[in-house]
């Protein structure tokens, strides 16, 4: 039953990470930093201040949602690849405080966290996400987010203020990755720096990517996949469950190759359609 | 109606306009021909604020835009077709057109605006639902202007419409920019197509690594020697 909680909470991650590089086209390598900030402030204000629950989430990813601000405002200014270095940066040094904070547990974590999260909760979270997101790219909002994509140039002569709606789909991005965090935090009682390093950005991007960019029901699709993959290695074969990072970076390699858009999209359809054809044109 | 005072813009170190001064006069057609290079592009990008000028005035309709941001520039009527096309290519025809009407929230009105971009370009009507980057350049470039005209533009900044486009479909382009200019939109355009953009303007400016080197009546250009030699390969 844990394992579905697990994939509600990295689909969470993935359609908010989605968002950012999906729909909005900025490559962001920390999306796990907003999720330990966010599981890091719902978790002190838990433990420390005797948040409830519900509210210890939310400021949560209010948290993550302001630093998200914070290194979005300098950044993505700029054109570029700079978002993805400087996420990189912004992660390790993230890691590296909580590592050497006194309040946060330093190297040990946080331990003695109440046990809330259960898959009807993390459902309801995820099926929120959705909808907002859902909402969100139908609006002007989402329209603009896509014409960043697409040209970013075009879309500042269309007289669309680029550099407000990079930061805006960044910090909104945060939010979902803290309430993520937060979620994490209370169904596994125990958080740590190391849970949310360099390899869960990565592997939050393999789910997006896998599952195909610019789509929230195939970064769900990515997520169900990346979760349950080290678990089905693990039945086949404990030897080559170690090597699942291998694995990732090789599927990432594949996708690019075979199918760059993703597992979910339109390419997909059209090019198993024309084969049927030759394979008719054949017999 | 739009006025450069000695506009200079940067690149980083490079400076890529060096004191560019030019005006353009309401129900005109404009055209600043010139090299690869020269700094066109430029022109136009600062023109919108897609790029900042480091000194100089530009004023548009007797306001000074020279700082303003690009969509305060779009709303207070410029519009630009920018540099190979540039269309959103994985949004369908529609989707292109109705973000050109992006500053615009009158809903009655981005539906006429349509329908007249239609009129323009039939063919833009044929392919409403058909995804951007499956168009041909030619139809690319259509879909570039209509979008542009979406905004309401009463300055239309054209950069190189004539880019990569065959001959016949140039030519087609070109009665379409003059049929805009008719309708009561004025017209700036960048070209390196000399013959054509001096063909259709009322006037000329000639830009050479980012000075202005001549000045005249798009009539008087055609025939100057300088300008022959130099552009019109004659």
């Amino acid at each position: 039953m844990q394992i579905l909680t697990v994939i509600m909470i990295n689909s969470i991650l993935a359609v908010s990470l989605n968002l950012v590089t999906g729909y909005t086209g900025q490559l962001s390598l920390g999306h796990a930093t907003f999720m330990s900030l966010g599981a890091y402030a719902a978790t002190l204000l838990t433990l420390k201040l005797d948040f409830p629950f519900v509210a210890s989430l939310i400021l949560g990813a209010i948290v993550a949602a302001f630093f998200g601000f914070i290194i979005g405002v300098p950044t993505l200014r700029l054109k570029g690849d700079y978002l993805a270095i400087a996420t990189l940066g912004f992660g390790e040094i993230t890691k590296n405080i909580l590592l050497n904070l006194e309040f946060t547990g330093g190297p040990m974590g946080l331990r003695g966290i109440p046990k809330v999260t259960n898959i009807y909760i993390a459902t309801i979270v995820l099926l929120l996400v959705i909808f907002s997101l859902n909402r969100i790219m139908s609006s002007r909002v989402g329209k603009s987010f896509i014409a960043i994509r697409e040209d970013e140039l075009a879309a500042e002569a269309m007289g669309i203020n680029t550099t407000k709606f990079k930061i805006l789909a960044f910090t909104i991005g945060a939010f979902y990755a803290g309430i993520a965090g937060g979620l994490y935090a209370f169904l596994f009682r125990y958080i740590n720096p190391k849970d949310f390093g360099f390899m869960k950005s990565i592997e939050i991007l393999c789910m997006v990517v896998l599952g195909g960019m610019g789509n929230t029901y195939g970064a769900i699709l990515g997520a169900l996949f990346i979760t349950l993959l080290p678990e089905l290695l693990r039945i086949v074969s404990p030897a080559i469950a170690q090597y699942r990072m291998v694995l990732y970076g090789l599927l990432l390699v594949i996708m690019m190759i075979v199918q760059p858009e993703g597992i979910i999209s339109g390419s997909l359809l059209d090019k198993i359609k024309p084969k049927k054809k030759m394979e008719k044109g054949g017999q | 109606m739009l006025k450069l005072e000695n506009v200079i813009t940067h690149y980083g170190n490079i400076q890529a306009l060096k004191g560019i001064s030019i005006e353009v006069k309401p129900g005109e057609i404009v055209t600043i021909i010139g090299a690869n290079g020269a700094g066109k592009t430029t022109t136009l990008k600062t023109i919108c604020g897609l790029v900042a000028p480091t000194s100089g005035k530009i004023y548009f309709q007797g306001e000074d835009i020279t700082h303003k941001s690009t969509s305060d520039i779009v709303e207070s009527g410029i519009a630009m077709v920018p540099e190979g096309r540039r269309v959103f290519p994985r949004m369908t025809v529609l989707e292109n057109l109705q973000l050109g009407a992006y500053l615009n929230k009158d809903k009655a009105q981005v539906k006429n605006d349509l329908e007249k971009v239609f009129n323009l370009f039939p063919i833009l009507k044929d392919r409403v639902k058909q995804i951007a980057g499956t168009l041909s350049g030619g139809e690319q470039q259509m879909l570039a202007i209509g979008r542009a005209l979406m905004a309401r533009p009463k300055l239309l900044l054209l950069d190189e419409p004539s880019m990569g486009l065959a001959p016949k479909i140039v030519a087609n382009i070109f009665d379409i920019i003059m049929e805009i200019n008719r309708t009561g939109t004025t017209i700036l355009l960048v070209e390196q197509n000399a013959r054509m953009a001096l063909t259709i303007a009322h006037k000329g400016f000639v830009i050479e690594t980012g000075k202005i080197v001549l000045e005249d009546s798009a009539e008087n250009l055609l025939n100057n020697e300088q300008v022959k030699k130099a552009y019109l390969g004659d």
